[in-house]
């Protein structure tokens, strides 16, 4: 019973510390751009909403199950897009007229 | 040929979450940094569209509407908002972020319940965490984003008893959760848990106060990882887990960044309403009583700056309000007309999240390598003739360094006080958001500039420009 539960803490685990040595070298700079595109990582909740929304059958958890798929739509659209918006504007010299 | 598409959805996650690692990683360098965005969006795409592929997916036509539904509004919202407003968006998106994360968690539930087999103990605990997050992420972050969009006051709210309260509270979670363990199917016992989720997610935010939001912020965005995190353990799936996993790993830094950049541990910014109630001792108040400060003109300070050899900048949340950035940019340029090298310091706080500052002066299109972190920036300002403090004032107390009964004591600052001159544009002689007085003001080599930073800054630019 408890072995696929094992074997997700092991990956989750794991996966952590990757974050961890990935994420401290990034420069204060890019904090921002950094939170709102991890944000928009996090909208991976998508997948679990289509799993959870696929069903033909009408229920109640297919509608809670469409509502999280728009939600975490707008996490992951809005997210991505406004992380391009922000790191656009940064530039090593504006042109000068 | 039967395994062949779960092996290749189990696959496209794999590629997806290797994706979403070598995005954030390219993210760590303005150079690279749009790209590896690019990359995990379509880490995104990919993840998806494999799971648009799974045997469970059979409604299309709903899913799809909902897709294209979600997609309109993330884009127009992602489109519209200000870069001031960045702090909001962010607080938003995590609590639907979050929001989805539980959602999916009750579906789950509903699905078991109405299953025939038993339910395995397992189930019903990651079920119960993925609502506890992931409800406490909604309800936080959308209070967050309230008190940032100034709907409501952004000062820490409190009442009687409220620790206990909360513990009462959890208490009860806890209780409710064994009992669900042990009766896997009272829906009753479920929704109670759904309940105090939610309202524990505003009893969390309810006392922290405005200055103290990129904590949160951060602490949220953190939440929302491990949110996501939960629900892929609902459904026994790696995509959810790992991206979760990442997601948490970063707001966890980024908390951490922000707590050691105020000096204050996590615990004391969650439960000790800085602020509101806590009184300033007088010690260094009495030192400062009856001492003058050297007000200026613009004038004047468009001399010090256009004559000056050197000056950084210190822009705080103060400037941003005014919306000076630009004024700013534009001082910065006519400086470097006369030949002055302008740098701009920048505190880790000094925006209402991390990094923010950098990006409002991103917008207003000042070149990020004139941005200097504190470390980098503080051994400069020996050699600094003039520094110019714009709408700052806790990050700059020299207190911070040199009087241990000061509450703001230990907190890193950007140490304008050793410059040749310190000029402060200031619209008035308030406390900082510590409610300390700031002994840079009285200092023999700091000139006032009284006014809001957007008119005294433009007036700077109009006098340098005559220089």
């Amino acid at each position: 019973m408890a072995e696929g539960l094992i074997a997700g803490l092991v990956v989750f685990v794991l996966a952590s510390f990757i974050g961890f040595e990935v994420i401290n070298k990034i420069p204060p700079t890019l904090h921002t751009p950094l939170m709102s595109g991890s944000n928009a990582i996090s909208g991976i909740a998508i997948v679990g909403a289509l799993l959870v929304a696929g069903d033909r059958n009408w229920s109640l958890t297919v509608i809670l199950g469409l509502i999280a798929v728009v939600l975490a739509t707008i996490n992951v659209v809005g997210g991505f897009l406004v992380t391009d918006r922000m790191l656009q504007m940064f530039k090593k010299k504006d042109v000068k007229a | 040929m039967m395994d062949f598409l779960p092996s290749s959805i189990q696959l496209s996650y794999l590629v997806a979450s290797a994706l979403f690692i070598i995005g954030l990683k390219q993210l760590g360098s303005p150079a690279t940094a749009r790209k590896g965005n690019l990359l995990a969006a379509i880490g995104m795409l990919i993840a998806i569209v494999a799971t648009l592929l799974d045997r469970a997916v059979l409604n299309y036509e709903m899913v799809l509407i909902g897709m294209a539904i979600g997609s309109a509004i993330g884009a127009i919202m992602a489109q519209r908002v200000e870069m001031t407003a960045m702090p909001q968006m962010v607080g938003l998106l995590n609590g639907f972020g979050g929001a989805a994360s539980a959602l999916v968690a009750v579906g789950a539930f509903w699905k078991v319940i109405h299953g025939v087999n038993a339910i395995p103990v397992d189930e019903t605990v990651t079920i119960i965490l993925s609502v506890l997050i992931g409800g406490i992420t909604f309800t936080g972050s959308l209070l967050a984003f309230v008190k940032l969009q100034g709907l409501i006051s952004g000062s820490p709210i409190t009442f009687p008893f409220q620790q206990p309260f909360n513990i009462t509270l959890l208490a009860g979670f806890l209780a409710g959760s064994a009992y669900l363990i042990v009766n896997p199917k009272d829906t009753t016992v479920f929704l109670a848990l759904v309940g105090i989720s939610l309202l524990l997610g505003v009893l969390f935010v309810l006392p922290i106060g405005g200055a103290d939001t990129p904590v949160v912020i951060s602490l949220l965005n953190s939440f929302s990882g491990l949110a996501a995190s939960a629900a892929g353990f609902v459904l026994m799936n790696n995509m959810l887990i790992i991206s979760g996993a990442l997601v948490g790993a970063s707001g966890i830094i980024l908390t951490q960044i922000m707590c050691k950049a105020m000096n204050r541990s996590i615990t004391n910014v969650l439960f000790s309403a800085f602020g509101s109630g806590k009184k300033v001792e007088g010690s260094t108040a009495a030192g400062i009583e009856g001492r003058a400060l050297r007000s200026i003109d613009a004038e004047e300070g468009a001399m010090m700056l256009g004559y000056a050899k050197s000056v950084v900048i210190v822009p705080g949340y103060g400037m941003a309000v005014a919306q000076a950035q630009h004024a700013v940019r534009e001082l910065a340029d006519q400086l470097e007309r006369l030949g002055v090298d302008v740098k701009y310091a920048i505190h880790p706080v000094a925006g209402r999240m991390p990094g923010h500052m950098n990006v409002l002066l991103a917008e207003a299109n000042v070149p990020y390598p004139q941005l200097y972190d504190m470390d980098d920036i503080n051994p400069e300002f020996d050699r600094t003739d003039v520094a110019l403090v714009i709408g700052a004032n806790d990050v700059v107390n020299p207190a911070a360094r040199s009087d241990a009964g000061s509450p703001i004591y230990g907190m890193p600052i950007l140490e304008v006080d050793r410059a040749h001159h310190t000029i402060v544009i200031k619209r008035g002689m308030s406390n900082g958001f510590a409610g300390v007085e700031n002994e840079l003001f009285y200092k023999d080599k700091t000139m006032m500039l009284f006014g809001s930073a957007k008119e005294m800054v433009t007036q700077l630019v109009s006098s340098v420009k005559e220089l």
